[in-house]
């Protein structure tokens, strides 16, 4: 297995009017060829942050940023930290690229498609015009559009929210890069439309061999797609581990929460059960564990530690690792009854 | 596009004659007897009774329009036998105050005005877009600062302040320009001489309007850099010099002629101000004279052109509009 990414124990801070905005901190995650990490969380809990932090796409003013992200660029690693300006830009799109939430705004309205797709050739392979419209006209076809050649000289308007996705992905996948960075790619499509284009990811992926970081609020994409899972709540992760560990035998109350937090079609008249409470503001996080305030499963700690110090990341596996100050073995007898309900 | 232009050619001659007819009524309806004002002190019933039938003022109002309106097209004579005279088409009338046909009145004036509106279009585009983009490029740092200095004084600071400060400083004092008084030139006959004619009048005008611009431009290139395709652009591995220049230029580029054609259409319509100071033979100045003389032909008539050329300006940026934003040519 070739190692793409590995994130080692970044920090991305912000600085406000009102303070430093922590937004990530202290993140760690490896992505390897062929697999599909999804990195879980609510608004805010800065799993866009750290996909923007691979792309350098971060303000250099604005952004305080720390730690290593070591990236494989066609077999030489390279951390993309302390790379400069045009190092960086080098990289994106070539071995790292990345789609993002909203299709219906990503492209630039008054640039025909097979235009905005040719600059993302051209930009690493400047002056080869020709190549670059064959190119994209193969990738049209590649992501499913049908006629690419006559789709290529319209405009995104002329383009539903799917095929504007397809095309983002088409223009992703341009330079053939190693890693793809999928943010939230299907939360503004309908239901139908998201199963297309997650079977279109799951198709590209073996047939690039690539590894897609997928960042996602939604745990029925996780399931579908994901190989590893990261759960991260308030800049930090809380659970991760291997995407039967996260949904079978999960070992942060978080994770836990999110999962009973589910929609499911058999609950009959029941109301959903949300995680109570606001996750904390960024700029002053709590002493304790963070997630603490809104724990339902507090009590059970021996220690009174959940308002004193904050978890450390520990494995109960090689893979499965998981934050909470309650002892594992109370969580998981705990934990597991309550998800075989859930399944039930 | 061809069916796009028609349809909107059709609507636009449409609103013309709405407007033509609007403002003919207005001028009708005003409590002044138009054959009154036609003759000075010395002045008999009879000669007022006279201009009447000759000017066509005796007819009932319709069909004083049918006169007007078939004027522009095949010309009007007014009077008959030997006192009888014509002004060829298009005719919009004739002036007693002046013994002159009103076309050739506006026919004189025109140039004057488009020359001063042009060369002053043409200034504050590339003042107020060339400066929004500095200021929005080094956002928040010095030339950005400055040049919000000199949108908020150019702003406050009215045309009648701006001009007579470049006549007394530029032209007395410091007899950079010399004061005019040959007239006008136009730009084929004598270029220099028709730089230093309008230079000033240029400049006065140009200052109002760049400031709008700057501030313009400024703010839809900063609210362009936070849209989701830029970042795209960027994802793609685009430099930030092509991201400013080609993506975010572009997409400000429909706006600013938008506003750019309308604002145009309006100094045509008469820069009065300007054309007064400087003291310029232009449509705002006829217009200007007209009204206070109560030369109701010339006003109807200006007034006229000013919503015709407004009009026909909106046309004009529509058709570049859909030139311009591909989302336009399917609507």
């Amino acid at each position: 297995m070739t190692e793409l990414l590995r994130i080692q124990d970044l920090h991305v801070a912000f600085k406000t009017d009102d303070g430093m905005v922590r937004a990530v901190d202290g993140v760690s995650l490896t992505l390897n060829a062929g697999e599909t990490v999804a990195i879980v969380g609510e608004s805010g809990s800065g799993k866009t942050v750290t996909s923007l932090s691979v792309m350098g796409l971060h303000k250099k003013g604005s952004a305080e940023i720390s730690g290593a992200i070591s990236l494989n660029d066609h077999g030489t690693f390279k951390d993309v930290v302390s790379l400069n300006d045009d190092q960086i830009r080098d990289i994106r799109g070539r071995a790292v690229s990345m789609i993002f939430q909203d299709p219906m705004s990503s492209l630039h309205p008054y640039y025909k498609i097979g235009n905005q797709l040719a600059e993302a050739y051209l930009v690493h392979n400047p002056g080869k015009k020709k190549e670059a419209m064959a190119r994209a006209i193969e990738m049209l076809d590649l992501v499913g559009i049908p006629e690419p050649a006559k789709r290529a000289v319209e405009f995104p308007h002329q383009f539903s929210g799917g095929m504007r996705q397809r095309v983002m992905i088409a223009m992703a996948l341009m330079n053939s890069p190693q890693i793809l960075i999928a943010d939230e790619p299907t939360t503004a499509l309908d239901v139908t439309v998201q199963a297309q284009i997650l079977a279109l990811l799951s198709k590209l992926k073996k047939e690039f061999n690539m590894g897609i970081l997928l960042i996602t609020h939604d745990l029925g994409v996780v399931a579908q797609v994901a190989d590893r899972v990261n759960v991260m709540y308030a800049g930090r992760i809380v659970e991760e581990g291997a995407v039967d560990d996260i949904f079978y035998s999960p070992l942060a109350p978080y994770t836990l929460g999110l999962l009973k937090s589910v929609p499911r079609v058999t609950a009959n008249n029941e109301r959903l059960k949300a995680i109570p409470g606001q996750p904390p503001s960024l700029i002053n996080l709590p002493v304790g564990c963070p997630f603490a305030p809104r724990c339902e499963y507090k009590q059970h700690s021996s220690e009174s530690g959940c308002n004193s110090t904050k978890p450390e990341l520990i494995g109960t596996s090689e893979t499965h690792r998981s934050r909470c100050h309650i002892p594992e073995a109370l969580r998981k007898d705990l934990f597991t009854k309550e998800v075989k309900e859930l399944q039930s | 596009m061809l069916k796009f232009i028609g349809r909107r050619a059709l609507f636009a001659a449409f609103t013309i004659l709405i407007v033509s007819a609007v403002v003919f009524a207005i001028f009708s309806f005003l409590p002044f007897d138009p054959a009154a004002l036609t003759c000075g002190q010395r002045c008999t019933d009879q000669i007022v009774e006279a201009n009447r039938v000759r000017l066509g003022f005796d007819k009932p109002i319709y069909e004083q329009y049918w006169l007007f309106l078939s004027g522009i097209f095949a010309g009007r004579t007014y009077g008959a036998g030997s006192a009888a005279f014509t002004c060829p088409a298009p005719s919009f009338g004739y002036s007693f105050n002046e013994n002159a046909c009103v076309t050739d009145m506006i026919r004189e004036a025109l140039p004057i005005t488009i020359s001063l509106a042009v060369g002053a279009l043409i200034l504050w585009l590339i003042v107020g877009i060339g400066l929004g983009i500095v200021a929005a490029k080094f956002k928040n740092r010095w030339p950005d600062t400055s040049s919000s200095v000199f949108v908020l004084l150019a702003t406050s600071l009215p045309t009648f302040v701006t001009g007579l400060a470049l006549l007394i400083w530029v032209t007395i004092k410091w007899k950079l320009v010399p004061l005019s008084l040959s007239g006008y030139t136009s730009l084929i006959d004598n270029p220099f001489k028709f730089f230093q004619y309008f230079i000033l009048p240029w400049i006065t005008l140009a200052i109002a309007y760049a400031a709008i611009y700057t501030r313009f431009t400024r703010a839809a290139l900063l609210e362009t850099l936070g849209e989701d395709y830029i970042r795209t652009a960027r994802a793609k591995g685009v430099g930030e010099r092509v991201v400013f220049f080609k993506h975010t230029l572009r997409a400000v580029l429909a706006p600013l002629i938008t506003m750019a054609g309308l604002d145009f259409a309006g100094l045509i319509g008469g820069a009065i101000i300007t054309e007064t100071i400087f003291n310029l033979p232009g449509l705002g100045r006829l217009t200007l004279r007209s009204v206070y003389e109560f030369d109701l032909s010339v006003v109807l008539a200006t007034t006229i052109l000013a919503a015709v050329v407004v009009i026909v300006m909106n046309l004009i940026v529509d058709m570049l509009y859909a030139v311009l934003d591909p989302r336009v040519r399917i609507a």
